[in-house]
């Protein structure tokens, strides 16, 4: 495990530093929640100034637009933005972080000059449809068809949880191209416009009370067949491409997040008196030492990642990432129930920012893969147990 | 009373509450309890005062049925399970321990009593007639540096740390509640001077020892008591859940089987009432026996259940549970707020520690 930075990567903090402070403080008011548009139009805005700066798509290829940096560069551009308080990517999630890079990685040259500017440039926004009502951790058991008609897909079906689907240009859309074969092994990966005719959005509330996420209606949808990417039937290998990125660097900016939260929860408790409490001290300790092994777990996972590349792999993270979802998803849970207790009465209280990331920490543990799901992964990927 | 909560109180009735407290919530210009729509149903909570939910432990002479704390917590219990909005607990206390027309009305679920245990937020400020304050015993500090930061000294409470006060004017600022079915007010640090309550019962405002109407309100009794019918609600909740997770697994299926066929998904559930149990248990036993320390367990058992069993239901819903629609969230957030007022359990805690040292 290499965790000492070179002179070139310090060089890069630098420069990386110097900039923000110069444009964080000229950021407009962040929007509220539930203002999509708005969100939208902030989080594009923020995109753009890290595109007109040079540090959009920073670690992909330089023939996809990006800038070929590697993953510890890409670790310090997460670390710094965090640590100085930078927008999230936000509603860009999916174009940057799922399908921008599995076009990078399956696209033709074609497809990548399509679809990966307008992401880097925050033009456009993606959503991910592959959950289905009845196709949640079995995603392979998906049932959305689309049976070729010429040189069109006519897609058919419905996805559910779609986050942002309000506001997407474009879907990352898994659909069922072989009903005969095995189900791994009849699933395509297609680039729906979400303009399209047939396609319905019906935005549904979390419990947090804002809409993240929504039901989608396909109905005879019909998408060009040139928005395939990668082979008919071949879209469960594309998928896991874009899986294993999101387990492996999602979350990397937010354990820093977490980790400069921590620290204010336990300026407040100091300031409250709550501090004086040994039980809630002790809590904190636990998690200070939890969420500073989450980071050196990201260091690690990246640097093999470097070394994969290094070694003419693909870079793609490994099963390693499951074990940082699962401890981490749990660890941002008690942080938020540690804050709450801190708050004192404050915590029933939705208009404090702690309150509301305690209801949506409440997520973690499900999205992008259950707990349950993630300690299968482990059981059999890790420990070579038998399949349940 | 689980078939009065079932005919007057089903699902539906659930739903129209939470669009209620919703309204509140989102409504424009910011959220006014007094006068929006209200989360209690006022001829619900009059049903309850006749099926004697509040008279519950009066003798039959006056008016009450005549039951014990045992039964209490077994109706607290089934109320707990259905996530019944109200402050329950405030008006049952005030119909057992005091006097005066307050009391009275209180029984009858003419009134509707809320419960302040400074500095914990207080439940229905907005929808209530009166409250009725435990501080702490011996102390006149109400607590809650935020908001009001100024230091309360007014000797209205008492000595014991008890009063009644109208719940109109009482000081305290809206919040934005986390649970929708109960609006919220964090209590300021001032108390208001004594006054003539509303509702028209034409009570002053009392405070232990120097008024008849709280003579009969022993102040270790009522925090006790207060204690356990919480940890009451908490475990009808932590029952419900667990049969909404045992439910769901049962019909759901993934990978060609229900999930509850996995290991995990049945580790989960057999977790839960595991919990349950053992706060049952404790809650029933502190009922009989009405010791303060098992009373002190028990509520430690019931909030831990409540809200551990809300939380791996939402598991076992997997991205249903994350939505508004399921009530899963509603189970989540009760537990939060009535765990809140509990207040002491630090001391609690201490005196468990402290009573393994005898
Ligand atoms: C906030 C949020 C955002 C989301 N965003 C998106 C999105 O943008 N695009 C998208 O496609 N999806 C999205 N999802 C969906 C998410 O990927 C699914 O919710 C998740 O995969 C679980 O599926 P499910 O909800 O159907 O639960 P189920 O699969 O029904 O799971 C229910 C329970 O059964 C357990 N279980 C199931 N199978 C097994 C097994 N083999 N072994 C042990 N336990 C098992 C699970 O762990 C869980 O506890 C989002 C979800 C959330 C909560």
């Amino acid at each position: 495990m290499d965790l000492t930075y070179t002179a070139e990567q310090e060089e890069f903090r630098a420069g990386l530093r110097s900039w923000l402070g110069d444009v964080l403080p000229k950021l407009p008011p962040r929007p509220d929640p539930r203002d999509w548009p708005g969100r939208r139009a902030y989080d594009a805005g923020w995109q753009r100034m890290l595109y007109d700066a040079g540090y959009a798509g920073l670690h992909w290829p330089v023939d996809a637009g990006g800038r070929g940096a590697t993953p510890v560069q890409h670790l310090i551009f997460l670390e710094e933005t965090e640590k100085a308080g930078a927008p999230y990517v936000g509603a860009n999630f999916v174009g940057l972080l799922h399908a921008g890079p599995t076009i990078a990685a399956e696209g033709t040259d074609e497809q990548r000059r399509r679809w990966l500017p307008p992401v880097l440039r925050g033009d456009e926004v993606w959503c991910q449809g592959f959950s289905e009502p009845g196709a949640g951790s079995d995603l392979a058991s998906l049932r959305t068809r689309a049976v070729r008609d010429g040189d069109a897909y006519v897609v058919t079906g419905s996805k559910i949880w779609t986050s942002h689907a309000e506001v997407a240009d474009w879907c990352e859309l898994l659909v069922r191209t072989d009903p005969q074969a095995p189900k791994h092994r009849g699933i395509s990966w297609l680039a729906m416009p979400m303009d399209a005719p047939g396609v319905t959005v019906r935005p549904l509330r979390t419990l947090a009370g804002s809409t993240e996420f929504a039901e989608m209606f396909l109905d005879e949808v019909r998408v060009p067949v040139e928005n395939r990417v990668g082979e008919e039937n071949d879209g469960w290998r594309v998928t896991m491409v874009t899986l294993s990125f999101e387990r492996g660097t999602a979350f990397v900016g937010e354990v820093v997040a977490c980790r400069r939260v921590l620290g204010e929860v336990a300026r407040a408790a100091k300031a409250n008196g709550s501090w004086d409490d040994p039980a809630l001290r002790r809590g904190l300790g636990r998690l200070a030492a939890e969420f500073s092994v989450l980071w050196r777990l990201t260091q690690w996972n990246v640097s093999e990642a470097e070394r994969s590349l290094r070694a003419g792999g693909t870079g793609v993270p490994g099963t390693g990432g499951s074990v940082f979802k699962l401890r981490y998803s749990h660890a941002r849970q008690e942080l938020y129930d540690t804050a709450a207790e801190v708050l004192g009465p404050l915590a029933q209280d939705t208009g404090h920012p702690w309150t509301a990331e305690r209801l949506s920490s409440l997520s973690y543990t499900i999205a992008a893969g259950t707990s349950q799901i993630q300690k299968n992964i482990v059981a059999e990927r890790i420990l070579g147990l038998p399949k349940g | 009373m689980r078939e009065l909560l079932a005919g007057r109180f089903p699902r539906e009735a659930l739903r129209a509450a939470v669009d209620a407290g919703d309204a509140l919530e989102t409504g424009s210009g910011g959220a006014s309890v007094v006068g929006g729509p209200p989360v209690v149903d006022r001829v619900l909570w009059r049903e309850l005062g006749e099926a004697g939910f509040f008279a519950l432990r009066l003798p039959e002479a006056d008016g009450g049925v005549g039951l014990g704390l045992p039964e209490a917590v077994l109706v607290f219990e089934e109320a707990g399970r259905v996530l019944l909005p109200g402050p329950l607990v405030g008006t049952h206390l005030a119909a057992t321990h005091l006097t005066g027309p307050v009391a009275a009305g209180a029984a009858a679920g003419e009134l509707l009593v809320a419960l302040a245990l400074p500095p914990a937020p207080v439940g229905h400020l907005g929808a209530a007639d009166a409250v009725l304050v435990l501080g702490e015993p011996g102390s006149q500090e109400l607590g809650a540096g935020e908001p009001g930061s100024q230091e309360f000294g007014s000797g209205e409470l008492g000595g014991t740390g008890v009063g009644l006060f109208a719940a109109d004017g009482y000081p305290a600022a809206e919040i934005r509640s986390v649970d929708p079915l109960t609006p919220l007010h964090l209590p300021g640090s001032v108390l208001p001077p004594a006054r003539a309550l509303d509702g028209g019962a034409g009570v002053e405002a009392a405070s232990a020892g120097a008024d008849p109407v709280l003579a009969g309100a022993d102040p270790v009794l009522l925090r006790r008591e207060a204690a356990l019918l919480t940890a009451a609600l908490q475990v009808g909740s932590a029952g419900r859940t667990l049969a909404m997770a045992v439910q769901h697994a049962r019909q759901r299926e993934q990978f060609g089987r229900p999930i509850g066929a996995f290991q995990a998904v049945k580790h989960l559930c057999a977790d839960m009432l595991v919990r349950l149990e053992m706060a049952r248990t404790a809650v029933y036993a502190a009922a009989v026996s009405g010791d303060g320390f098992e009373t002190a367990a028990a509520r430690l058992l019931a909030d831990d259940a409540a809200s551990r069993n809300a939380r791996d239901c939402l598991q076992v819903f997997g991205g249903m549970g994350f939505t508004w629609e399921a009530d899963v969230h509603l189970h989540i957030k009760r537990s939060w707020v009535l765990a809140a007022g509990r207040g002491d359990t630090e001391r609690h805690e201490e005196e468990l520690a402290g009573e393994l040292l005898q």
